[in-house]
C-alpha cells in the first residue's frame, strides 16, 4: 500500500510539472494547448448529415438526371430493377416487417425500413459506388438519391432534391424504431430443457 | 454492417451455406493436422490415471485439488503422439512452406545436437511457431472488401487474444494510412474546432485498459438452428486485447464542449468512411481514441493508427482509422445506425441504439468438433464477459441445465474484459449436454435460447439478428464427439 501511494505522488508530481511546462503555450490552465485550431478551409470536404437536413451540403438534383447516374454508376451491383446483387437490395419490401416466422425473412430496405432520406444522401456520398467512392459531386448524389426514393414510390414530380426537400421526406417507416429497454431481467430457466 | 443480409431468404440460405463451406473447408485441413484441436485421430486425451488414485467415476470436485489434473489437461490440446508430431510438420507444411505467421525452419532430429537459428536471423521481429497453425477465417461474402473474420477460441490460453488473431469487421477493405500524415478533426458544437496530428495525440497523457471488443452480430447464425459447427464459428467475433490511448474526455476538454452538445459522430478514413453516433456521456465517461494495442502499435486490420474505444459498446461502435469527431445536439443517424445494428422484433418494430453488449460466456474446450478419447478427466474451459461491468461468477452444466455447479474463475476479473473459467469434469462416457451460464456484477444473468427468444421472437431465420447472448449447448455423444446443439 505505500509503494502504491509513493507511486500515485509520484505520478502526480510528474504530470503537475507537466502541465506546468504546458502552461506556458496554452492560455487556459485546463487545457495542454496541443493541436491546431481547425479552419473552415479544413472542413469543408467533410459530409455528415442530420434528419433535419442541416450539415448536408449545398446542391441540387433531380429524379432523371438520378437515373442515369444510377444506370452507369450503380446498377451493376445493385441491378438494374434496385434488386440487389453485390450491393444490398434497395427498394421494396414494405409489409413484411411485422413477422415472427423463423423460415420467412423480413425484406429490409431503404424503401422498408430507412427512417431518413437524409442517411441515404449521406451514406451515397460516403461509402458509394463502392469501388470509387466519394467520386460523385454532391448535385449526382442528390440525383440518385432522388431517383432511387421514386423507384420506392416514395418520391415523384419535378421537385429539385436538396438538403431542405430530403429532410422533409416522410420514409414509411419512419416511426419504426424503438430506444433499446434493455437490460432485460432473465431467472435461471426452471423447465426441463430438451434438445430442439 | 450487412453482416447478412437479411433481405430474401434465398439469399440468406445462399450466404449462411457459403459460411458453413468456409468452415468445412477449414475443418478439412484441421482434421488433418495432428496439432489441431479437430486433428480427428487425435482425439483430446483423458488425463492417464495417477498412480494409487482412482482413474473413473469419482468426481473431481470431491478430491482435493490435484495440480497435476490442471496442467495435465492444459497440456492435452497442444499434445501428441510422436506419430502425431510427425504428421503436424507435414501437414503444416507439405512444401517447406510456414503457417501464416511463421517462418518454416528444418526440424533436426535432435535440437540438443546442432545450434538453432541465430538471433537477429527475423530481422528482429520474432513470428510464432511454425507448428502453431490457428487462423482467422472468413466469412464469404461476395465481396472480401466487406466482410469479417472470426478468432478461433478454441485454441486460445488465457484472456488475451493474439493481436493477429484478433476478429475483423471492414465495409471497405483495410485502409493503409501513414501516421506521419494523419490528422484528426474535431468540430461541431465546440468552442475551438482543432486538428491533431499522431504527435499530438500522443503527447496527451495515456491510459490502458484490457478489453474485450464483440460485434453484435456474433452468433447471428445460430437463432434458429445450430448452424456452425465450431466454437469459431459461433462465438468468434469477440476478442480481447489491452488498449492504450487517449481518453476522449482529455480531447474534448481541448477544443470545449459548447452546452446542448448530446452526440459525437465518429469517422473512420477508410474507404467506407464509417460513421457512428456515439452520446456524449459515455464518451466523457469512458472512450478512448488507442493507438496501441497489446503492446505495440494497433494493427492496420484494427484502425491503425487510431481506434476509438468504447467500453462494453457493440464492435461496430469502435470506429477504426478515426479521422473525424463532430459533436451535435442530435444522433446523425446514420446508415450503421438505421438500416444495420437495429434489432428488429415481430411487432415490426425495431430497437435502435441497443449500444451495449449484454453478459455472455461459452466453453472453449471441449467445443463442437472436438473429441473426446475415452471416459476420464478433462478440463472444461470457457470464456465470460459483459459490457456492463465484471463477471461475477460462471456456472457449468453437463446435463443440459438440469444441475449447475460453479466454475473456477482465473485472476484478474476486470470490468468488460473476457474472464476465464475452468471447471473440473470426469466424463462417464455417457451421452452429456455442457453449457456455462454467467452472471455479472449488475446481476444479469445469461439467458438460455429459450428465454431470449420469448423477448425478442424470430423475425426471419436469423431472428432480430444482433445481439444473441444466450448460453451455448455442446453435446457429447458415446463415441466422445462433440456437437453445437440446441438444448433448453
Ligand atoms: C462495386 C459494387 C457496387 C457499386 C458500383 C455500388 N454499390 Fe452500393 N453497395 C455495394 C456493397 C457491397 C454494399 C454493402 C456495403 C457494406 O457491406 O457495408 C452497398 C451498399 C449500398 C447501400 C446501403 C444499402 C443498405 O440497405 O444498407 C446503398 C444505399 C447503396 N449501396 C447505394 C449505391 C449507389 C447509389 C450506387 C451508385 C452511385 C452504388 N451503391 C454503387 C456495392 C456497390
Amino acid at each position: 500500500m505505500f509503494t502504491t501511494t509513493k507511486l500515485f505522488l509520484q505520478v502526480t508530481a510528474c504530470g503537475a510539472l507537466f502541465a506546468l511546462n504546458t502552461y506556458a503555450v496554452s492560455a487556459d490552465p485546463t487545457r495542454y494547448g496541443f493541436g491546431e485550431p481547425a479552419s473552415a478551409n479544413d472542413l469543408q470536404d467533410f459530409v455528415s448529415s442530420l434528419p433535419d437536413g442541416r450539415d448536408l451540403p449545398a446542391g441540387s438534383g433531380t429524379i432523371s438526371k438520378g437515373k442515369q447516374v444510377y444506370d452507369e454508376k450503380c446498377a451493376s451491383c445493385h441491378g438494374q430493377k434496385l434488386e440487389g446483387d453485390i450491393g444490398d437490395r434497395l427498394i421494396g419490401g414494405r409489409g413484411t416487417l411485422v413477422n415472427n416466422d423463423p423460415k420467412k425473412a423480413p425484406v429490409k430496405t431503404v424503401e422498408s425500413y430507412w427512417p431518413y432520406a437524409t442517411t441515404l444522401f449521406d451514406y451515397i456520398k460516403r461509402a458509394m459506388p463502392f469501388y470509387t467512392p466519394g467520386s460523385l459531386t454532391n448535385d449526382e448524389v442528390y440525383s440518385v438519391t432522388g431517383y432511387i426514393l421514386s423507384e420506392a414510390k416514395i418520391l415523384n414530380g419535378d421537385e429539385p432534391i436538396t438538403a431542405k426537400s430530403l429532410s422533409k421526406v416522410a420514409m414509411p417507416n419512419r416511426n419504426g424504431f424503438i430506444p433499446d429497454h434493455r437490460p432485460d431481467h432473465f431467472k435461471p430457466a426452471d423447465k426441463h430443457p430438451r434438445l430442439r | 454492417m450487412s453482416i447478412l443480409d437479411p433481405n430474401s431468404d434465398a439469399k440468406n440460405q445462399l450466404k449462411i451455406a457459403s459460411l458453413v463451406e468456409a468452415e468445412e473447408a477449414f475443418l478439412a485441413k484441421a482434421r488433418k493436422n495432428a496439432n489441431s484441436a479437430y486433428f480427428s485421430q487425435n482425439h483430446i486425451e483423458p488425463e492417464k490415471p495417477v498412480k494409487g488414485e482412482p482413474a473413473k467415476g469419482v468426481d473431481p470436485l470431491q478430491r482435493p485439488h490435484n495440480r497435476r489434473h490442471f496442467l495435465a489437461s492444459f497440456a492435452v490440446l497442444a499434445s501428441s503422439s510422436v506419430a502425431g508430431r510427425a504428421i503436424a510438420q507435414t501437414a503444416a507444411s507439405p512444401d517447406g512452406k510456414a503457417p501464416p505467421g511463421a517462418v518454416w525452419r528444418s526440424v533436426p532430429e535432435d535440437a540438443t545436437k546442432i545450434p538453432g537459428t541465430a538471433i537477429g536471423e527475423d530481422g528482429g521481429y520474432g513470428t510464432r511457431s511454425q507448428f502453431e497453425t490457428e487462423v482467422r477465417w472468413r466469412f464469404g461474402t461476395k465481396t472480401p472488401l466487406s466482410s469479417w473474420s472470426m478468432t478461433p477460441l478454441e485454441h486460445g490460453v488465457g484472456i488475451i487474444t493474439p493481436s493477429g488473431l484478433h476478429f475483423e469487421r471492414d465495409h471497405g477493405g483495410i485502409a493503409t494510412i501513414d501516421p506521419a500524415t494523419h490528422k484528426v478533426f474535431v468540430h461541431g458544437m465546440v468552442k475551438q474546432p482543432k486538428k491533431f496530428s499522431m504527435l499530438d495525440v500522443k503527447r496527451f497523457p495515456s491510459i490502458s485498459r484490457i478489453l474485450f471488443i464483440e460485434c453484435s452480430g456474433n452468433g447471428l447464425t445460430e437463432w434458429s438452428k445450430p448452424t456452425l459447427k465450431t466454437v469459431q464459428g459461433t462465438h468468434g467475433l469477440v476478442s480481447t486485447s489491452e488498449w492504450t490511448g487517449v481518453p476522449l474526455s482529455t480531447i474534448l476538454n481541448e477544443v470545449g464542449v459548447k452546452s446542448g452538445a448530446k452526440w459525437l459522430l465518429v469517422e473512420g478514413g477508410d474507404s467506407s468512411v464509417m460513421t457512428r453516433s456515439i452520446p456524449i456521456d459515455k464518451a466523457m465517461k469512458d472512450c478512448f481514441l488507442a493507438y496501441g494495442q497489446n503492446g505495440e502499435a494497433i494493427r492496420p486490420e484494427q484502425g491503425y493508427p487510431l481506434r476509438l474505444i468504447a467500453p462494453g459498446y457493440e464492435g461496430n461502435t469502435h470506429i477504426k482509422w478515426v479521422r473525424r469527431i463532430e459533436l451535435s445536439d442530435k444522433p446523425f443517424m446514420t446508415r450503421e445506425e438505421t438500416s444495420k445494428y437495429t434489432d428488429l422484433l415481430p411487432s415490426g418494430k425495431a430497437v435502435q441504439f441497443s449500444l451495449v453488449m449484454d453478459a455472455k460466456s461459452v466453453i472453449t474446450r471441449p467445443s463442437g468438433e472436438m473429441t473426446l478419447s475415452g471416459p476420464g478427466f478433462y478440463e472444461i474451459t470457457g470464456l465470460a464477459w459483459s459490457g456492463r461491468g465484471r463477471i461475477k461468477r460462471v456456472d457449468v452444466s453437463t446435463d443440459g441445465g438440469r444441475t449447475w455447479k460453479p466454475a473456477g474463475l482465473q485472476g484478474p476479473i476486470l470490468p468488460i474484459c473476457q474472464t476465464r473459467f475452468r471447471f473440473p469434469w470426469v466424463w462417464d462416457g455417457k451421452e452429456a449436454i455442457l453449457q456455462s451460464r454467467c452472471v455479472d456484477e449488475t446481476g444479469y444473468v445469461q439467458p438460455t435460447l429459450g428465454q431470449l427468444i420469448e423477448v425478442r421472437g424470430l423475425n426471419g431465420p436469423i431472428g432480430s439478428i444482433y445481439h444473441l447472448n444466450a448460453i451455448q449447448s455442446w453435446k457429447v455423444d458415446t463415441e466422445g464427439r462433440v456437437s453445437n446443439v440446441h438444448y433448453y
